[in-house]
């Protein structure tokens, strides 16, 4: 039988530095964190992601068996710390019989500042002068995805945001690599059309299981969910292998021409 | 007064390219063992990429673990633990076993136990052979790893012997390639040489003074590249099999001889092989005939349990869950995990 029993999503972000859990329940007026415990510690996932969940299962007596969807940032990101999270997803998602929601890391970055009416823009390093990001707006009481997240040089989303001349606010691990770049590429630009830009605070300015969950409620609401086998991490990049074999194939094809 | 209760392990593996989860009751009796093979897509690649594995892992893994559990009949609600690799192998490879398999065992609420790879493919050998027990000398060779072993008891461990370079298998593979046979070299070789004669070219076996039991493969395979330098230098034909044949020898000559040394002088009169390379014919056919001269018992598993799998680490989960070995939630990938350390 269908209760009307709020629902429940347990939230795993593992996509960077920092390893997050959290519990969200939905609600008539913005639902509820229950728990949430972040790290911004020492790279060390696979040995602290699931003892992290025990502790805010147990905190909040939680039985697993309640939770409504299981929902983790499903990348980009370091291609190992997605594997974990997706991997503890998949396998609570096993053996739970629950539902996954996959949720874009770069999305649910940008949810950490709903409500803003400047755009958001998270940056997250990619290495090799690239970073992984997207572009956002909050309007009508929803995020709207202007640009969808993807893998560019920081020239390339520099001169998105500086076409767009709007408020922009940067966050994630990015943005300190690419601060003084982004002084150089933005800030006289926006400054003609009178705009600026800034930086996110500390406490949501890093992947936050919190904002995952939150991003996820709304998903669940649309029914974008897929089965723990089916899911697998968006990793917006080729190994490197197949990258390489790739060009190899291209350039033999034109040397066949 | 209580049955003696049976004991159902679920056993996932991830440490290379097969992704694999397999049922195992009481450690001996297989009730199912899924493999899923990665080996078509590296070949495209002439050997395992790491990212490639890492992420074949992750897509398949859910298939496989149902697929085992199914197969053999039950639920996770039957079982009694759950067995992982948590090393040695690639590290993005076990993370995805490890990770798994933890997210199953809390959510399912049963014990977790980490194996050693090479503690299963040595425990392979329990499945099929009901009588074998410990103490025995195990021979373990594969594409990562040569170990002369002694097992002292179920969980005790001493490695006597190891190779310095490569791997048997690893020099199979470069073999493979340099006489154009391709990826895995193992069983290419293994088959060619069959049409080869063996004693057609004197390559090298390499003894280390001091070190009876330990092994190195470089030179020999170093002597195959330069004989087919020189075979082309000079404008004489190649001939693949007898290249084949006789590498192959060199590599079993040594293998047999450091196994019987091992058996003599450690006191153990009984040997048992594992590993991707103990399914070779010749290496089989060599060891056996050894064997039977000094008429010393001798075991090794069907090819389906030498190749990477997770009976085997159902068969070694399980005697270390009857010796209580449990691992946390925090359990790590270990990559360079050494036998006999936890």
């Amino acid at each position: 039988m269908e209760t009307d029993r709020p629902k429940k999503v347990l939230a795993l972000d593992s996509s960077g530095l920092v390893a997050s859990v959290a519990v969200v329940e939905d609600g008539p007026a913005g639902g509820n964190l229950l728990a949430e415990y972040t790290v911004n510690y020492k790279k060390t996932h696979s040995q602290t992601l699931l003892p992290m969940l025990d502790e805010i299962v147990r905190m909040i007596e939680l039985d697993l068996e309640e939770i409504d969807a299981i929902a983790v940032a499903a990348g980009p990101g370091s291609f190992t710390g997605l594997r974990i999270g997706s991997a503890t997803a998949k396998g609570l998602g096993f053996a739970l019989d629950k539902p996954l929601v996959s949720v874009p890391t770069v999305d649910a970055l940008a949810y950490n500042l709903f409500g803003t009416d400047r755009l958001v823009c998270p940056l997250m390093d990619a290495r090799r002068n690239q970073v992984y990001t997207g572009i956002y707006a909050f309007e009508g009481g929803r995020m709207q995805v202007l640009e969808p997240q993807m893998a560019v040089d920081i020239e390339v989303i520099a001169g998105k945001l500086a076409d767009r001349g709007r408020d922009v606010i940067f966050l994630g691990d990015g943005a300190p690599v690419f601060r003084e770049r982004l002084e150089t590429l933005l800030r006289e630009t926006l400054a003609k059309a009178g705009k600026r830009f800034f930086f996110a605070p500390a406490h949501v300015n890093k992947q936050r299981a919190g904002a995952v969950g939150a991003l996820a409620l709304e998903y669940l609401k649309e029914g974008r969910t897929e089965t723990a086998a089916e899911h697998q991490p968006e990793y917006l990049r080729m190994a490197q292998a197949e990258r390489e074999r790739a060009e190899r194939v291209a350039a033999a094809q034109e040397g066949a021409k | 007064m209580e049955e003696k209760k049976d004991v159902l392990i679920l056993a996932v593996e991830s440490s290379c390219d097969e992704t694999a989860a397999a049922v195992v009751k009481n450690g001996r009796e297989v009730l199912s063992n899924v493999i899923s093979s990665q080996i078509a897509l590296h070949t495209l690649y002439g050997g395992v990429v790491p990212e490639i594995a890492s992420r074949k892992h992750i897509e398949k893994i859910n298939y496989v673990i149902r697929e085992a559990l199914d197969q053999a009949g039950v639920t996770l609600k039957d079982l009694d633990a759950i067995g992982v690799t948590y090393g040695p192998g690639l590290v993005g490879a076990l993370l995805v076993g490890v990770a798994e398999a933890k997210a199953i065992a809390y959510a399912a609420k049963l014990p977790l136990v980490g194996v050693h790879h090479i503690e299963g493919h040595i425990s392979a050998n329990y499945i099929e052979n009901k009588d074998l027990e410990p103490p025995f000398i195990c021979l373990v060779v594969s594409g990562g790893h040569t170990h002369l072993v002694a097992v002292r008891d179920y969980g005790k461990y001493e490695i006597i012997g190891r190779t310095r370079d490569d791997a048997a298998g690893e020099a199979f593979d470069k073999v493979a390639r340099a006489i154009g046979l391709g990826y895995p070299g193992g069983p290419k070789i293994d088959k060619l040489a069959k049409e080869g004669d063996p004693d057609a070219v004197h390559f090298p076996r390499a003894r280390i003074d001091d070190c009876p039991y330990d092994f190195s493969f470089s030179g020999v395979k170093s002597a195959v590249l330069n004989h087919l330098n020189a075979c082309r230098m000079k404008g004489e034909p190649v001939v693949e099999a007898d290249i084949a044949a006789s590498f192959q020898k060199a590599v079993c000559d040594v293998l047999v001889e450091h196994s019987m040394a091992a058996v003599k002088d450690y006191g153990i009169p009984k040997l048992a092989m594992a590993g991707g390379v103990a399914s070779n014919s010749a290496l089989r056919q060599a060891m056996k005939t050894a064997c039977e001269r000094r008429n010393i018992p001798f075991y090794y598993p069907s090819p389906i349990l030498c190749t990477d799998n997770a009976a085997m680490i159902g068969a070694a989960a399980y005697y270390e869950y009857m010796g209580g070995a449990r691992d946390g939630l925090d359990l790590n990938a270990a990559p360079s995990l050494r036998l006999g350390e936890r």
